[in-house]
């Protein structure tokens, strides 16, 4: 629905801002060309996309998932002490936490809700929960493949290359999310 | 270091098939499986794509961004972030589809090696969808009061602005 009313202020907005800023010949032009941009750019970009969805479905399937969720639980019984102390709770947690960092969202996101559903039936376990959201709404992807995707498909010279910068800025994302959280829940009566 | 990097793909790939064969892992029908589930992502964001850039097209050659953007260029600039970003940055919280047609506009326009196509694409890869996935964990486990939650992940977007931003002017600016 937000999406809908978003598109419906834009069309607004820019047929009737256009001959004000004096782009009515590029706006008339724009909209047919967007939507064949669209294909075209969907096009280039599926080859890549299917690719590291292959390689990631192998990936799972080898257990990568299975093991990096184990060696994630000494972290995560730090961050979440009393959804912890629920196995199962803590299975779903590592389970969407390792799906996250692989960029398995297909995983990532049922993992995620058992968890979140999982907390809201711990008593005590509410802060959690939204810190669970936090962490899920800071971007953890070790492999960007579908911008990756994107980055080749305009000719980039090595698609991968930007990995050093986004680990980096996940890094400070996931970082300043959790200090947020920590400063905020305490002045959040 | 560079050249690890652009052998990131042939060098991920190789390790991953090297453990799927040590276990006796069906490696083509994995791959199969896992190239057609790609085929359904893309399919599945197609039509919203289709949907989504003759909007963003429309607005950017309204003129809109810029003058949107020269509006928040002080305040962008005292972050060091490019203002050329600015509509990336209002989408990337709210829509993940638009937010990527945004970031591929800017990449096909500037060049996927230039400074903007960089940090655009960083900005996508080190983010998330903050209020969809929000709205989809609170609905999901019942929860009507998220309180400090959605402050507390919007800080951690305008972080990973900036840093994109600032990781991209240090590596290539």
């Amino acid at each position: 629905m937000f999406i809908g009313l978003l598109l419906t202020g834009i069309y607004l907005l820019c047929t009737l801002l256009s001959p004000a800023l004096g782009r009515t010949a590029q706006a008339g032009a724009a909209v047919m060309e967007g939507a064949s941009e669209a294909l075209r750019f969907c096009l280039s970009v599926t080859g890549g996309v299917c690719l590291w969805s292959a390689v990631l479905e192998l990936a799972e399937r080898c257990g990568a998932a299975r093991l990096l969720s184990r060696s994630l639980r000494p972290v995560l019984r730090r961050l979440f002490p009393r959804s912890a102390r629920d196995g199962e709770v803590l299975s779903a947690l590592s389970e969407n936490v390792s799906a996250n960092l692989l960029g398995l969202g297909n995983a990532a996101t049922p993992a995620g809700i058992r968890c979140a559903q999982g907390m809201a039936r711990l008593p005590g376990a509410e802060e959690e929960l939204r810190l669970l959201v936090v962490l899920n709404t800071a971007s953890l992807q070790l492999l960007p493949s579908s911008i990756a995707a994107v980055r080749a498909a305009a000719g980039a010279a090595s698609a991968f290359d930007i990995l050093p910068a986004v680990w980096l800025s996940s890094a400070a994302s996931v970082a300043a999310g959790l200090l947020a959280a920590a400063l905020l829940r305490r002045l959040w009566p | 270091m560079s050249g690890l990097l652009e052998l990131t793909a042939p060098l991920l790939i190789s390790c991953v098939l090297l453990a799927a064969a040590l276990q006796g892992v069906d490696i083509y029908a994995a791959l199969l499986e896992g190239a057609r589930k790609g085929l359904r992502v893309m399919a599945d964001i197609l039509p919203a794509l289709l949907t989504l850039f003759p909007a963003l097209a429309l607005l950017r050659a309204s003129g809109l961004p810029e003058l949107l953007g020269r509006l928040l260029s002080p305040a962008l600039q005292l972050l060091g972030i490019p203002p050329e970003t600015t509509l990336l940055l209002l989408l990337r919280p709210v829509s993940g589809s638009a937010a990527l047609a945004a970031a591929s506009e800017l990449i096909g326009r500037f060049g996927a090696d230039s400074l903007i196509g960089r940090t655009a694409a960083v900005m996508i890869g080190s983010s998330e969808t903050t209020f969809y996935v929000a709205a989809v964990y609170f609905a999901a486990a019942g929860v009507k009061k998220s309180r400090w939650a959605i402050p507390a992940a919007l800080c951690a977007d305008l972080a990973c602005f900036v840093s994109s931003a600032w990781a991209c002017r240090l590596f290539w600016g």
